[in-house]
């Protein structure tokens, strides 16, 4: 691996940050390594740059964020030839992330609410972004195409490696490197230490000779863990079953429950199903069920977070209207 | 083709208690709504949440899963489990546009094939209520 390329997609940018977050290790970590195409964030290079390159001279390329506009399918696919290796960079790519949480509104109700009901936004005309006008009568000027819901890099193209976090922890970055520098795993294969997060956590019962108590209660995160004791224990919706631990709890050891966005554990699946499948094995009492639900009535919200576009409903249907029948 | 909307029904049942039910009523020659589809389960507990949603995401109308009567598990609590996993299902359902009805847990002795009969049938009939699945046809693009 010598050459490489960054891409950022539908993420937020913090993925690519987190490379940076290595500081004055970066330089060991980028050692041999030559950033051969990177955009928009860390170079400007430009699509033309990369179209004209030789198929599969890129040795690997790194995508950032999901797929939600017709240009960010087009330059994966174009990513995709050019490059030996593609590396899904984040939970965003590889899951669909916090912007896949937009796939529970259609495509109106995103625009209504970012061009028009935020209580930022001044806009009397209602002027909606086109995605072709014509200016001062002879220029047709263009914009992406926005799609109905957000998608994972892996259902537009082949990944060979998929990384977790929101963003990775840094020292995951560098390990990530290291292993596609010396020996990369099976293709298709998740990078990760293969930890849950409980398994790195230090509140988990286990290690330590109990057992995991029944869920009596349940607490919402703005109330503070009594003791050091677990938190899925204590009644905290803690994800960190279901989770890569290549953060190494980072969440848990500041008193925050897991949110899951080290990715699901490879061999999860969907990963909001195995939420619920845990949390009901935990629960003996009906009357949890129902409190979970009034502490959070929009509860597959919490426990997609980072998942949705990647799960077995990828999404609200679209011809939306719930009958009441009970 | 009739335009009557044929419903089609998943149910997961227990091997020790719901599916003998069924099997007993069989025997007795009741009748229960054809549009229900048995699954064999070794105990309602072993019913993942991921093979309810991917029986809704195939474009299933109706799922339910049916254990053994309370404290009368085989394996000591898994139709508690299937219990409270089935109510946290049914609470996130409506967020993907999905009605909560189309999914029922049930308890079930093995020796009640009445029970069991009287449950498919008024199941059956709500999900006729309901109409097909919204699933059906909307393609995840
Ligand atoms: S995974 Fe997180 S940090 Fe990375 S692009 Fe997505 S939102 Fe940003
Ligand atoms: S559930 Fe959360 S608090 Fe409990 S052991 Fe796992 S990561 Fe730690
Ligand atoms: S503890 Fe969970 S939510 Fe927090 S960083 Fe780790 S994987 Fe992400």
């Amino acid at each position: 691996m010598n050459r490489i390329a960054f891409y950022l997609a539908s993420g937020c940018s913090g993925c690519e940050m987190s490379f940076l977050d290595l500081s004055e290790r970066l330089l060991d970590v980028m050692d041999g390594l030559e950033v051969v195409w990177a955009a928009p964030l860390l170079m400007d290079s430009k699509y033309h740059d990369l179209a004209e390159l030789e198929d599969r001279y890129i040795d690997v390329a790194f995508i950032e964020g999901g797929i939600k506009l017709d240009e960010q399918e087009e330059i994966v696919r174009l990513l995709r030839k050019k490059s030996k290796v593609l590396v899904a960079f984040g939970v965003c790519a590889t899951s669909g992330g916090i912007p896949g949480l937009s796939n529970f509104h259609s495509r109106e109700e995103v625009f209504e609410t970012v061009y028009r009901k935020s209580v930022t936004v001044d806009n009397p005309d209602g002027v909606y972004p086109q995605t072709t006008t014509l200016l001062n009568g002879k220029y047709e000027l263009t914009l992406p195409t926005f799609y109905e819901r957000v998608v994972p890099i892996d259902r537009i193209v082949e990944v060979d490696y998929y990384v977790g976090g929101c963003p990775p922890h840094y020292d995951h970055v560098a390990k990530v490197l290291e292993v596609l520098k010396k020996e990369p795993p099976e293709k298709g294969s998740w990078i990760t230490s293969g930890r849950a997060v409980c398994d790195v956590c230090p509140r988990n019962p286990v290690p330590k000779g109990e057992k995991i108590k029944m869920m009596d209660s349940v607490k919402r995160v703005l109330e503070i863990p009594s003791d050091d004791s677990c938190l899925l224990e204590q009644g905290f919706l803690c994800f960190g079953p279901a989770s890569q631990g290549d953060c190494r709890a980072a969440c848990i050891n500041v008193n925050m429950s897991c949110r899951g966005c080290g990715g699901p554990m490879p061999s999860a699946g969907d990963y909001g199903a195995k939420v619920i499948d845990f949390i009901s094995s935990l629960i003996e009492k009906d009357g949890v069920v129902d409190e979970i639900s009034r502490a959070y009535p929009s509860l597959a919200r919490l426990i997609y977070a980072y998942t949705l576009p990647s799960a077995l409903i990828p999404g609200r249907v679209r011809k939306y209207h719930v009958r009441e029948v009970d | 083709m009739s335009d009557e909307f044929r419903p089609n029904i998943i149910g997961f049942a227990c091997q020790w208690c719901a599916y003998q039910s069924a099997d007993l009523a069989g025997t007795l020659k009741y009748e229960y709504p054809s549009t229900i589809k048995l699954i064999r389960v070794p105990c309602s507990g072993r019913v993942d949440s991921a093979f309810v949603l991917e029986a809704l995401a195939l474009g299933v109308d109706g799922v339910f899963v049916a254990g053994c009567p309370e404290a009368e598990c085989h394996y000591r609590f898994g139709n508690r489990i299937a219990k409270i996993r089935t109510a946290m299902l049914r609470n996130i359902l409506p967020e993907f546009g999905i009605e909560s009805a189309r999914l029922r847990f049930e308890h079930v002795s093995s020796s009640d094939a009445v029970k069991f009969v009287e449950f498919a049938k008024e199941f059956d009939k709500q999900i006729r209520k309901l109409g097909p699945t919204p699933l059906r046809g909307d393609k995840h693009e």
